[in-house]
């Protein structure tokens, strides 16, 4: 693999995320790392449906006067927007056109930045309630599978930055192509997750 | 193994065949998104019309699995070719999770 | 790396093996590793065998002897087993399936110095505090209330091989699904490959849950959550669950592909193709589906109601079926065959009634009432001894003999293989058989001592004598192999004569490039096939000579498992030092740094080109 050689559209692979084996073993593997992290939400979900309004004895948090369903709204609105504008990103990697890739990305990092800003308002708030961490077995449970999909978000940010900044100066090929591929993989996964979250948790938490 | 990639340069209709091609599927993303917020909505608008839980549960669940399955299938393109062990492992770690969940659910005592 | 051979300095040869990423010199460093480990944790089991002994002995206290126990099941198998596990799959599969290499050499590299620093950093417990002592399992109940560090110790050194043995997993998988040469089908996979394909496969879904458990377990102890404590609405049973749904799956780890390595041994030295080779492949996969929906076998007793029992008891009683169908081809393998007895053959021959018993005993407990009486009783510890030394000890052992060749060009020596096998394996037997009548006369597990008008004196001190003839096997096998590395004696390719797959194919020593051209599979038992047709090379060729594309040496894996262990002692130490938030974050910045400098420098490998290869000695045959 040459990281010199030129590309045009018409020369671009078609599938350059796995023309490679090393992007064929970075594809399966990836794939198959989300097949593990379903099972590690799994556990998180199944853990936090358990303990659910489960406290002490008299405690006064629930699901029901806790969550507020606007600002799920609008975090849910934002980050399905972003899973959205990656895959335009990837279409741009399709047509070999780098600059609307970033741009796309760029756009993602914002939506899903302006996520993670509100989820940490959410928490903020409460805790400032007295919902804090170790409040009760309820909010160990929610803060760990909540802000472990908060961390995936997080980290899925630091590697489009990265690789956004790495790659700025030197274009697509094929050995940074596979790379962005699976980082929006993993980017939509996060959304996946939150699908979940949005529907199992706080709905579920506000009907009862 | 050969470590080098075959490189092909497409003719020039081909290139055409499929810029378009994936064009048309890019709209059909698009499509794919509008539906994604109209499950969506309906899935805030059930809790907030403040319906029986017993109703709403089962139908946010199933507009939640829809929705994830046209992530899965279209945004990260499981329906096309080559996902064959994508699928496979995807959907044994989905039987985990649904067995971790169901007994978290049922059998933890109370 | 030059590919010129020569004679290199032990600091040089040090640097090669903590850069390495050459899945040869991993399973070294496996097997060193593991190897060590086992001796560890053998010499925990000979304290505990000298302190029950005798009735009201007080050889150690009771406080030591649960922290013996707790190691004892911890390192055997996490830290002896598993590792043990991946030396040989690190050493064989690629070999079997014509690849260069494993899919992310990079990353094996770093799950090993993860399994590596979570080892060391569950074992320096004993300097720092005090072990765990909770069990192996470490129900949340019992570990919450345990006084001291040890169980902070449990969690954080398992979450860091944990992710370790992960990373190997899929590193596996990938390699199996991507890496097959030309003509390698799934249904043409050498049994071994197969197996550890589905080990993997159980890997991948299995170590997610116990990183939770792990997690929620650090929270509450280090972190103030309370996931476990009822009294702030937690759930003990949580711990229970997500233990075994990855517990379970764990055994099936450790046993299949050991079930691989003896289907190898079986049909190699039967001379003969492995018997219902298909029926083995559904066997397995069906093992390794089913393990998956039997975990609660082992909470029959937490009061999960009779529904949930009942269904649990089904699924377990209908593992029996595949692991027969298992057993029956072994034996119908051998059946007519001109079989050779070598060391690796006599221990596969064992392995048969051993694992067996501890089957059928298995099959007694999956029946719920009657756990009710076994449970926690002595005869539990019987019947897992059964299927894990009666199973993937002997597993090791054979395996050990059988691939050391392929490994290291030399051959252990029969004889003292063969005095290593019936001395452990009589010290086995009487060790762990008269343990079921232990366990029947009520004699409970985990009991640091007992009266002597009880009347288990005579079976525990039988069972002690047992375990004298298990340590002088095994300081046999290591005398064996002080012995066979200093005599160095090459002995070349298809050493044991019988080979059938690929990796006796290979000219020896092997080249650090694998195959020189990649072969071309052309059915099961693809050297045998070669030989038989009498091709002198072992081998048809898919591709003609061309370079090779080789990954670079590096040392980021080691020092990203590095930052690890640092950060776990500032974990650890939470709320009680002043100094270990910063350790925490200085130990997680050395890990993320590193790992910002492997995504952010570009690591292209190198090209080995065909006139180097052309007039290299190790290319030749």
């Amino acid at each position: 693999m040459d990281l010199n050689t030129k590309y045009t559209p018409q020369s671009w692979p078609q599938h350059a995320e796995n023309s490679t084996l090393e992007g064929k073993n970075k594809f399966v593997g990836f794939w198959l790392f989300l097949g593990g992290e379903t099972t590690l939400f799994a556990s998180l979900f199944a853990t936090y449906l358990a303990l659910k309004n489960k406290g002490p004895e008299g405690m006064e948090f629930t699901t029901q006067e806790l969550y507020q369903l606007p600002l799920v709204f609008i975090m849910t609105m934002l980050l399905l927007t972003s899973s959205l504008t990656s895959v335009y990103a990837m279409y741009h990697m399709k047509n070999y056109n780098f600059k609307a890739m970033q741009a796309w990305l760029m756009i993602t990092v914002l939506l899903g930045a302006a996520f993670l800003g509100f989820e940490i308002y959410e928490f903020n708030h409460y805790v400032h309630e007295g919902f804090n961490y170790s409040q009760s077995a309820f909010s160990s449970s929610f803060f760990t599978l909540v802000g472990t999909h908060g961390l995936h978000v997080l980290i899925g940010l630091g590697w489009f930055i990265l690789l956004m900044l790495r790659n700025s100066k030197r274009g697509l090929n094929l050995y940074n192509a596979p790379k962005y591929y699976i980082a929006s993989l993993y980017w939509h996964f996060i959304d996946v997750v939150w699908v979940f979250i949005f529907t199992v948790v706080y709905l579920m938490g506000v009907a009862g | 193994m050969a470590h080098d990639v075959q490189n092909q340069m497409r003719t020039k209709t081909e290139f055409e065949y499929t810029r378009r091609r994936s064009a048309d599927e890019m709209r059909g993303q698009v499509t794919t998104f509008a539906i994604m917020i109209f499950l969506t909505l309906i899935a805030f608008t059930a809790v907030y019309a403040d319906f029986s839980p017993n109703l709403v549960v089962p139908i946010i669940l199933l507009l939640a699995v829809i929705q994830v399955i046209m992530q899965l299938y279209y945004f990260m393109h499981m329906s096309h070719k080559g996902h064959e062990n994508a699928k496979f492992f995807l959907f044994s770690g989905a039987f985990v999770a649904f067995l971790t969940v169901l007994t978290f659910v049922t059998i933890i005592w109370w | 790396m030059s590919s010129i051979a020569q004679k290199k300095g032990f600091g040089a040869t040090l640097w090669d093996y903590l850069t390495t990423v050459d899945h040869k010199k991993i399973a070294i460093l496996y097997l060193v590793t593991g190897g060590f480990f086992f001796i560890v944790g053998g010499i925990e089991a000979m304290l505990i065998r000298i302190q029950l002994a005798k009735p009201d002995n007080d050889f150690v206290s009771a406080g030591l002897y649960n922290e013996i126990i707790t190691m004892h099941g911890t390192t055997m198998i996490f830290l002896a087993a598993m590792p043990l596990i991946f030396a040989f799959m690190n050493a064989v599969v690629p070999l079997q399936i014509g690849a260069r290499d494993v899919a992310f050499p990079f990353l094996n590299s770093l799950g090993f110095w993860m399994f590596f620093f979570g080892g060391i950093f569950l074992n320096l417990s004993w300097f720092l505090g005090g072990a765990p002592d909770a069990g192996w399992t470490s129900y949340a109940s019992l570990s919450l209330a345990s006084p001291g560090h040890g169980i902070d110790f449990y969690a954080l050194g398992l979450q860091i091989s944990g992710g370790g043995t992960l990373i190997a997993g899929i590193n596996f998988l990938v390699t199996i699904i991507n890496m097959r040469a030309p003509g390698m089908t799934y249904m043409r996979m050498p049994l071994f490959t197969w197996s550890t394909f589905v080990a993997s496969a159980l890997i991948l879904f299995a170590f997610p849950p116990l990183t939770v458990g792990l997690f929620l377990m650090i929270f509450d102890r280090m972190f103030d959550a309370n996931f476990f404590d009822h009294t702030m609405g937690g759930n003990t049973v949580i711990w229970e669950h997500l233990f075994w749904i990855f517990g379970h799956p764990e055994v099936y780890i450790l046993i299949l592909p050991m079930f691989g390595v003896f289907s190898e041994i079986f049909a190699t030295f039967s001379r003969k193709r492995l018997f219902g080779y298909s029926a083995m492949v559904f066997a397995t996969v069906l093992i390794g589906f089913l393990g998956f929906m039997v975990w609660a076998h082992h909470m029959f007793t937490t009061g999960l109601g009779a529904t949930a029992n009942a269904i649990f008891a089904v699924a377990t009683m209908a593992i029996a079926v595949p692991t027969g169908v298992k057993i029956f081809n072994w034996l119908l393998t051998m059946w007519g065959g001109s079989i050779k007895f070598t060391t690796a053959m006599l221990y596969a021959v064992a392995f048969i009634p051993m694992f067996v018993i501890g089957g059928v005993t298995g099959v007694m407990q999956a029946s719920a009432p009657l756990d009710y009486q076994l449970h926690d009783s002595y005869f539990i510890v019987a019947h897992f001894h059964y299927v894990i030394v009666g199973g993937t000890v002997l597993g090791l052992l054979a395996g050990l003999h059988f691939y050391w060749p392929l490994m290291f060009n030399t051959m252990l020596d029969e004889t003292l293989g063969k005095i290593t096998f019936w001395l452990f394996l009589i010290g086995f037997n009487l060790t762990f058989f008269i343990q079921h009548f232990l366990g029947l006369l009520g004699m409970p597990r985990r009991v640091f001592t007992y009266g002597a008008d009880q009347g288990w004196d005579l079976f525990n001190l039988i069972s002690s004598f047992g375990a004298i003839f298990m340590a002088v096997a095994v300081t046999i096998l290591l005398i064996n192999i002080v012995k066979t590395i200093a005599q160095n004696k090459a002995v070349g390719r298809d050493p044991w004569g019988d080979g059938r797959t690929l990796e006796w194919a290979i000219p020896q020593p092997v080249p650090f490039y694998n195959f020189k051209q990649t072969p071309l599979v052309r059915g099961l038992d693809t050297f045998w096939i070669e030989k038989q047709e009498g091709n002198k090379e072992g081998m048809t060729y898919a591709e003609p000579v061309g370079d090779i594309h080789m990954p670079h040496n590096s040392f980021i894996p080691f020092v990203m498992a590095f930052g690890l262990f640092v950060g776990a002692f500032g974990a650890l130490y939470n709320g009680e030092q002043a100094w270990a938030v910063p350790v925490l974050i200085l130990g997680l910045l050395i890990t993320f740094l590193s790992m910002g400098t492997r995504s952010l420098k570009d690591d292209l490998g190198y090209h080995i080109h065909k006139e180097d290869l052309m007039d290299k000695k190790g290319g030749k045959h």
